[in-house]
């Protein structure tokens, strides 16, 4: 991953993957911090710039960190959308027929085979 | 006689379709599989219907109210009496079976879908991305205008930056390579003949297969791919675990064929592909040959009966 790659990839992408290191820390983070989650060498202006647009777009919110901001995503009222969508995810099982899951559930024997083959990397 | 046993085969075929089906998925490219596996399925549901569809028109035929209707002068040839009867109810069974989990199939699955995309449509988006605030390790592409990638924080927090963009390049993956449109296919086609119910499995896993791939490319790092849906995986176990109340699949799942695949040298030997892609296109062609086949000669005996053609 290069930083001409990952700069020539669309805005949505990269809003994508913003959004995705806010919501991952779970604590407001600086542009700064941004940058190391993403670790794939974008410019610390090209994280702003992206950080700004997501603020005007309404997505994140933002306040005061030292001489600049820290953003967090904002959470939609009473995390109500969240609990509708979470009831609706554990009527799950055969949702995944036009669905595309990521991940299908695992019998115990899939959990074994998958812990034997990360064991090389880690866990 | 010879044109009923006609009809019968496109009904027995989809039986030897899953083996071939299996082996396809794991010798040809993931796409490649995808779709002759689900241009097989189509083509093998369709035969059927049309098969069982003759049977009911055989035997309907044979009354002599819908003979009449049919401005039959000659009763229609058939096999003998005692065969095209009862084969005629149990057609009519079948389809009615059919048409009926199909229905409510169809109308459950378009639901959670107009459901899934409301929720997402509601969710403030970033790019593609919908973020759902959940304990539940979750992820999907939801297809529709736009495109949207639907993850659960958990999702998010369970993967490092590197294999959540893995995770996104595997659901960018899906909406632009249609994949629901497969999915669907294979939904239809195992309500339409439940020996189809294998090949929609075999569809599903070459719908993931495919995405794996394509993130695999996008991200330039096989392992790390194969790191990310492992990881993913077991960490909705682990979720799933903390609440007893969800039982856990039976059957062994998709997963460790996909890091399995992902781990090792992408191979396609052309030959061993070309066979299995050959195979189930021979299926295929058989039976829609002998529906084709069965169905000309059944139009021909009716014209017959009906008094405009000589024997």
């Amino acid at each position: 991953m290069t930083d001409a790659k990952d700069e020539r990839r669309p805005a949505g992408e990269l809003e994508a993957g913003v959004m995705a290191v806010l919501w991952a820390a779970g604590a407001p983070q600086t542009p700064g911090q941004v940058q190391l989650g993403l670790g794939n060498g974008l410019a610390r202006t090209t994280v702003t710039t992206i950080l700004t647009r997501l603020y005007d777009k309404g997505v994140v919110e933002r306040r005061r960190q030292g001489r600049g901001y820290a953003y967090y995503p904002v959470q939609d009222a009473h995390g109500l959308t969240a609990r509708r969508m979470h009831s609706e995810l554990d009527r799950d099982t055969d949702r995944e027929t036009v669905l595309a899951r990521f991940v299908a559930q695992l019998s115990p024997d899939d959990e074994r085979i998958l812990r034997d083959l990360l064991e090389p990397g880690e866990r | 006689m010879t044109a009923t046993l006609l009809l019968l085969l496109p009904l027995l075929l989809p039986f030897a379709v899953p083996v071939p089906a299996r082996r396809a998925l794991d010798r040809l490219a993931p796409v490649t599989a995808l779709w002759v596996i689900t241009l097989c399925a189509v083509v093998l549901a369709g035969c059927s219907l049309a098969a069982l569809g003759a049977f009911v028109l055989t035997g309907l035929l044979r009354l002599p109210a819908f003979a009449a209707l049919g401005e039959l002068v000659h009763p229609l040839s058939t096999a003998s009496g005692p065969v095209v009867l009862p084969a005629a109810a149990v057609s009519v069974g079948a389809l009615a079976v059919c048409a009926g989990t199909l229905g409510r199939a169809a109308l459950k699955e378009f639901r959670a879908f107009r459901r899934a995309r409301t929720e997402a449509g509601r969710r403030p988006a970033a790019g593609d991305l919908c973020v759902i605030d959940s304990p539940r390790p979750d992820a999907y592409a939801l297809p529709g205008r736009p495109h949207r990638i639907v993850v659960t924080t958990a999702m998010l927090r369970s993967l490092d930056a590197a294999e959540r963009e893995a995770l996104f390049a595997h659901e960018r993956a899906h909406n632009r390579g249609g994949h629901h449109y497969f999915l669907a296919v294979a939904e239809i086609a195992a309500h339409c003949h439940p020996a189809l119910r294998p090949v929609r499995r075999a569809i599903r896993l070459a719908a993931e297969r495919a995405a794996d791939e394509a993130a695999a490319a996008a991200v330039g790092d096989r392992r790390l791919t194969a790191r990310a849906i492992a990881r993913a995986a077991l960490a909705g176990q682990e979720a799933r675990s903390a609440r007893p109340g969800l039982a856990p699949a039976a059957a062994s799942g998709p997963v460790p064929h996909r890091v399995r695949a992902l781990l090792a040298a992408p191979h396609v030997t052309r030959r061993a592909a070309t066979c299995a892609a050959a195979l189930l296109l021979a299926c295929a062609t058989v039976s829609f040959a002998s529906s084709v086949t069965g169905l000309i000669d059944f139009h021909h005996r009716v014209e017959i009966a009906q008094g405009e053609e000589s024997r």
